[in-house]
């Protein structure tokens, strides 16, 4: 399956698809707090989804049985939110959602704490959003997609996190997963040219340990070592001027999330 | 939502043929030529079968009342491959 590169036209679809992923996660994000289920999140995310066009994408994604994905401390991705797991002051939780609007997708999730946490736990979150920071930023005409990848890798690493092999960002556009294939790993100048129109699901899974990854059930993903692990996603597109981020408004600057 | 590599690879291989195969209990009627057998399925159908490769290189023999499992291809429902035979 060639690469799907998006016209003006297509970007700014997958930008109204993108501003609703946005105003949900950000919702979710404002009301984490210690008692909460994972299930009272999924519950606010399906409200709040029925006000917006279009649908949720990841319920019945391959049988995925939820609206979102909410990954709690040593679970590094697709968590299923259930009413018996709650948040408790110290977790860290990573909300994951998608939305399919006029047929384009949009993906994006962020990682919260909940109340205080460890300082080592918020060094994790600190060092996991600013790898996407730097693996945005390489989303420019010219570059590799080894270089997006190595950004995260070099970054990571030298303060004594791991970077998750198992699982990887992806194209996006009119599959929710959609060619090439974006390791968080791998050698800077190597791999596909990025070339305007190209738009990737950028997600750092940074592990506080080591990088191996245990399956909890057909979906949830955990650190094998048990130790916490972060992931911020969003959907990106390569443009003349830079990286655009699709998933958040265009006025925001700085920071990912 | 994060992909995850071996699940596309898990998803190309389930498109292979062999394993969509429905399996079903038969009893064999009568053998034919060529390896080839007329079995009767729980179900009271009649269909074609012949033996599956393993089974013809261990030298499996098969004779007419054995009970079989057989392969039935979604594609053509009168024709199946016998993969085992009980004892």
């Amino acid at each position: 399956m060639p690469i799907q590169l998006k016209s003006a036209d297509e970007l700014a679809k997958m930008h109204r698809a993108g501003l609703i992923v946005w105003d949900v996660l950000s919702a979710l994000r404002d009301m984490v707090r210690p008692g909460l289920s994972t299930m009272d999140l999924e519950k606010v995310a399906v409200e709040r989804m029925a006000k917006h066009p279009g649908r949720a994408a990841f319920k019945g994604y391959r049988g995925y049985p939820c609206t979102l994905c909410t990954s709690i401390n040593q679970e590094i991705v697709h968590g299923i939110p259930s009413t018996e797991r709650r948040l408790k002051e110290g977790d860290i939780i990573s909300i994951d959602f998608g939305v399919e609007l006029d047929g384009y997708f949009a993906d994006s999730a962020v990682t919260v704490p909940v109340g205080k946490v460890d300082p080592q736990v918020e060094k994790l979150l600190r060092v996991t959003r600013e790898a996407l920071d730097r693996a945005i930023d390489k989303m420019r005409p010219g570059n590799r997609l080894g270089d997006v990848s190595a950004a995260v890798q070099t970054w990571v690493e030298p303060q004594g996190f791991s970077v998750v092999r198992e699982f990887v960002g992806h194209g996006i556009g009119t599959k929710m997963h959609d060619e090439p294939n974006l390791p968080n790993y791998g050698e800077p100048g190597r791999g596909l040219r990025l070339v305007e129109g190209l738009v990737l699901a950028v997600e750092p899974m940074v592990n506080a340990g080591a990088h191996d990854v245990r399956m909890l059930d057909e979906w949830t993903a955990v650190t094998a070592d048990s130790s916490p692990s972060a992931h911020f996603e969003h959907t990106v597109a390569v443009t003349a001027n830079g990286p655009w981020i699709l998933t958040r408004p265009r006025e925001l600057s700085g920071a990912s999330w | 939502m994060a992909r995850r590599p071996v699940d596309d690879k898990k998803k190309a291989d389930s498109g292979n043929p062999k394993e969509d195969a429905i399996e079903v209990m038969a009893t064999v009627i009568e053998p034919l030529p060529n390896a080839m057998f007329r079995v009767e399925l729980e179900n009271k159908h009649q269909v074609l079968a012949h033996i599956s490769g393993k089974m013809r290189k261990n030298f499996i023999r098969i004779l007419a009342g054995d009970k079989v499992a057989v392969e039935l291809s979604p594609y053509d429902l009168t024709r199946g491959r016998i993969v085992y035979r009980y004892k």
